[in-house]
C-alpha cells in the first residue's frame, strides 16, 4: 500500500517543481524586489522598506492606469454580458442555423487579441471616420483613438466585440440545462415573456452569470494586447491600462522596483475584487 | 405544442443581423489582404477587382513568417503535449488522495494562483528566465505549461473525481501498480476532458503575444503575434501588406477552427462550467 502512495507522490513531482519555479519563486521575488530601489540592470541596489508604496499612492501616472483601467473593466464587464445574454438567448430560441450562427459568433473567440487590435486600429482611423465624414457626424469623422476624451470607448468596442464569444458560448450552455416544462408551465399560467425570463430564465443561469461576471471582470483588469495594438497608452497617458504601466515603467522605465511594488498592489486589488464578486454573486444565487 | 416547432422569425433576423458586426472586420481584413493601394483608393469597402496575391509572398519575406510559423506551432505542440501529460497526472494524483493533507493543500496551493494576473510576476519572471538561460523558446513552453496548470488541475480533478473508484481497485486486485492504473485505465478515460485542456491551451498558447514579447530577444524565435508586433512600424506605409500578413497569422487558427468547431466550442464550455 505504501507503494502505492509513493507512486502518487512521485506523480505530483513534475508539476509541483515547474509550478514553484516559475510562479511562486517569481512573486516571492517580486515582492521583495519592491522593497529594493533596483532599476532592473544594474548590479546595485539597495533596501528601502516601503518607500516604493509611499510613492505610488502619490503618484498620478499609477492613479491614472488604475482610473483607467476600473473606468474600462466596469463598462466592458457589464456590455459583455447583457450583450451576450441577448445573444445567447437568440441563439437558444427555435431559429434555423443556430449551429452555424453559434460557430460565427464564437469566431473571435479564436483570433490573436493583438491582430483583431490592429485590424480594428486600421478601421478607426481610416473606415469608421469615412463614415463619419460622410453621414455628417463630427465626433466620428476623426480618429477616436486620437482623442483623449474618445480614446478608451475604442478599446472598449474591441475587448467587447472579441469578449463576447466567449461569454455567450457560457450563457448558452446555462440556458440548456433549462428545462423546457418549466417554459411550458409559464406558459399555461399566461405569463408573459418578460415575466418568463426574470422569474425563470435569470434565477436557473445564476450561476452562469457569476461565472461570466467573475472572468469578464478578471480579464479586463489585465487589458494589455489591446492597448498595445490600439493606442500604446496614449494620446498621453489617457488609456494606460494598470498591465501596460508595469509593463513599461518596469521593462524600459527604469521602474523595475516601483513597478513591482506597483504589481503587489495590483494583485491585492484583483485578489479582493475577484472574492468579494463571487461571494456577493454567489449569496445572490441562494436567494433566489 | 405545435407553435414552440416553429421558427421563431424576429430572433432568426436579429441574430442574422448582429452577425453583421462579426464578420465585417473580417471582411475588411480579407478583403484588404487582396486589395492594392490604387483599389484602396478607388473604394475601402469594395470586393477587390483584381487579387494581389504578391502582398502575400512580400509579407512572406518581410515578416520571415514560415520561421514564425514554425515556432509557433513547436511551443503551441510542445506545450499542449506537456500540459496533457503533467497536469492530468498531478491531478489524478490529487482526486485519488484528496483525504490526505498534502495533497489537498497542493491541490488549493494550484488553484489559489487562478487568482494571480500574470502581469504581477511578469517582471520577476524576466530576470529568473534569464538567470536559467531560458529566454527562448523551450523557456516559453515551460512557462505556458505553467501558467495553465491552476485552472487545469482544477478542471481535471473535477472530472476524475466523477470517475468510479472501483475501476482502479478492480485493476489493484489484478495486479496493475499506480502508474499502470493511471496510463492504461485513467488517462485515456480522461480522453474528453484532456481535449478540452488541449484545445484551451492550444487556442491561449497559439495566440498569446505577453509572453513571448518579454522572454523572447532573439529574432530567430519569434512567435506569429510577436512577428506581427514588431514589423508594425514597417507596415505603417503599405496597409495591405499588414493586412495579408495578419490574415496569414489568423488562418492556422480559422482552418482549426473551421475543422473542429464542434469540438472547440463544446470544449470550452465544459471546460468553464465544471
Amino acid at each position: 500500500m505504501n507503494k502505492r502512495l509513493t507512486a502518487f507522490y512521485w506523480m505530483t513531482v513534475p508539476a509541483v517543481l515547474l509550478f514553484f519555479i516559475f510562479l511562486t519563486l517569481p512573486a516571492l521575488q517580486g515582492f521583495y524586489y519592491s522593497l529594493t530601489n533596483w532599476n532592473g540592470f544594474g548590479h546595485q541596489y539597495h533596501f528601502v522598506g516601503f518607500k516604493n508604496y509611499v510613492n505610488l499612492f502619490q503618484d498620478d501616472n499609477v492613479g491614472n492606469a488604475y482610473w483607467f483601467t476600473f473606468k474600462f473593466a466596469i463598462v466592458v464587464t457589464i456590455a459583455i454580458n447583457v450583450l451576450s445574454l441577448l445573444i445567447a438567448l437568440g441563439l437558444n430560441a427555435k431559429i434555423r442555423f443556430r449551429n452555424f450562427f453559434r460557430g460565427i459568433y464564437f469566431l473571435p473567440n479564436i483570433l490573436s487579441v493583438l491582430i483583431v487590435g490592429y485590424i480594428f486600429n486600421y478601421l478607426f482611423s481610416n473606415v469608421f471616420t469615412i463614415w463619419g465624414q460622410n453621414l455628417g457626424i463630427t465626433s466620428l469623422s476623426t480618429n477616436i483613438l486620437g482623442s483623449e476624451q474618445l480614446a478608451w470607448v475604442g478599446v472598449v468596442i474591441v475587448a467587447v466585440w472579441q469578449g463576447i464569444a466567449f461569454n455567450t458560448i457560457l450563457y448558452l450552455a446555462g440556458l440548456q440545462t433549462i428545462p423546457t416544462s418549466l417554459y411550458e408551465a409559464s406558459n399555461l399560467d399566461g405569463a408573459g415573456k418578460w415575466r418568463e425570463f426574470w422569474s425563470i430564465t435569470f434565477p436557473l443561469i445564476a450561476p452562469f452569470f457569476t461565472i461570466n461576471m467573475v472572468l469578464a471582470m478578471k480579464n479586463s483588469l489585465m487589458v494589455f494586447d489591446q492597448i498595445v495594438a490600439l493606442t500604446n497608452g496614449g494620446p498621453g497617458r489617457a488609456t494606460q491600462s494598470i498591465s501596460h504601466l508595469i509593463y513599461t515603467g518596469g521593462f524600459r522605465g527604469g521602474e523595475f522596483a516601483y513597478q513591482s511594488a506597483n504589481s503587489v498592489i495590483y494583485f491585492i486589488v484583483i485578489a479582493m475584487i475577484s472574492i468579494l464578486q463571487l461571494r456577493f454573486l454567489q449569496r445572490r444565487e441562494m436567494d433566489n | 405544442m405545435k407553435t414552440s416547432r416553429r421558427t421563431n422569425w424576429p430572433a432568426l433576423l436579429l441574430v442574422a443581423l448582429g452577425t453583421i458586426f462579426i464578420l465585417f472586420p473580417l471582411y475588411m481584413t480579407v478583403t484588404i489582404a487582396f486589395k492594392n493601394p490604387e483599389q484602396m483608393a478607388y473604394s475601402v469597402f469594395a470586393f477587390p477587382t483584381e487579387l494581389h496575391w504578391e502582398n502575400f509572398s512580400r509579407a512572406v519575406e518581410m515578416t520571415n513568417f514560415f520561421s514564425a510559423f514554425q515556432n509557433s506551432v513547436m511551443v503551441t505542440t510542445a506545450t499542449v503535449v506537456l500540459t496533457l501529460l503533467t497536469n492530468s497526472m498531478v491531478a489524478y494524483a490529487i482526486a485519488r488522495n484528496m483525504q490526505r493533507r498534502f495533497f489537498k493543500g497542493l491541490y488549493f496551493y494550484f488553484v489559489s494562483a487562478m487568482f494571480i494576473p500574470f502581469p504581477i510576476i511578469m517582471l520577476p519572471i524576466v530576470k529568473l528566465a534569464s538567470g536559467l538561460h531560458m529566454t527562448n523558446l523551450f523557456g516559453l513552453i515551460m512557462l505556458h505549461t505553467v501558467y495553465g496548470l491552476a485552472f487545469n488541475v482544477f478542471v481535471y480533478v473535477g472530472y476524475i473525481r466523477s470517475i468510479p473508484v472501483a475501476l482502479e481497485e478492480a485493476a489493484t486486485v489484478d495486479g496493475a501498480t499506480t502508474w499502470g492504473t493511471f496510463w492504461r485505465i485513467i488517462f485515456p478515460l480522461m480522453a474528453p476532458i484532456s481535449a478540452t485542456v488541449g484545445i484551451l491551451t492550444c487556442l491561449s498558447t497559439y495566440n498569446d503575444f505577453l509572453l513571448p514579447l518579454i522572454i523572447i530577444s532573439d529574432p530567430e524565435q519569434y512567435t506569429l503575434p510577436l512577428v506581427q508586433y514588431v514589423f508594425q512600424g514597417q507596415f505603417n506605409t503599405d496597409f495591405n501588406l499588414a493586412f495579408a500578413s495578419y490574415l496569414m497569422a489568423l488562418l492556422p487558427m480559422i482552418i482549426v477552427y473551421l475543422i473542429a468547431q464542434k469540438w472547440i466550442i463544446n470544449g470550452v464550455t465544459q471546460g468553464s462550467v465544471k
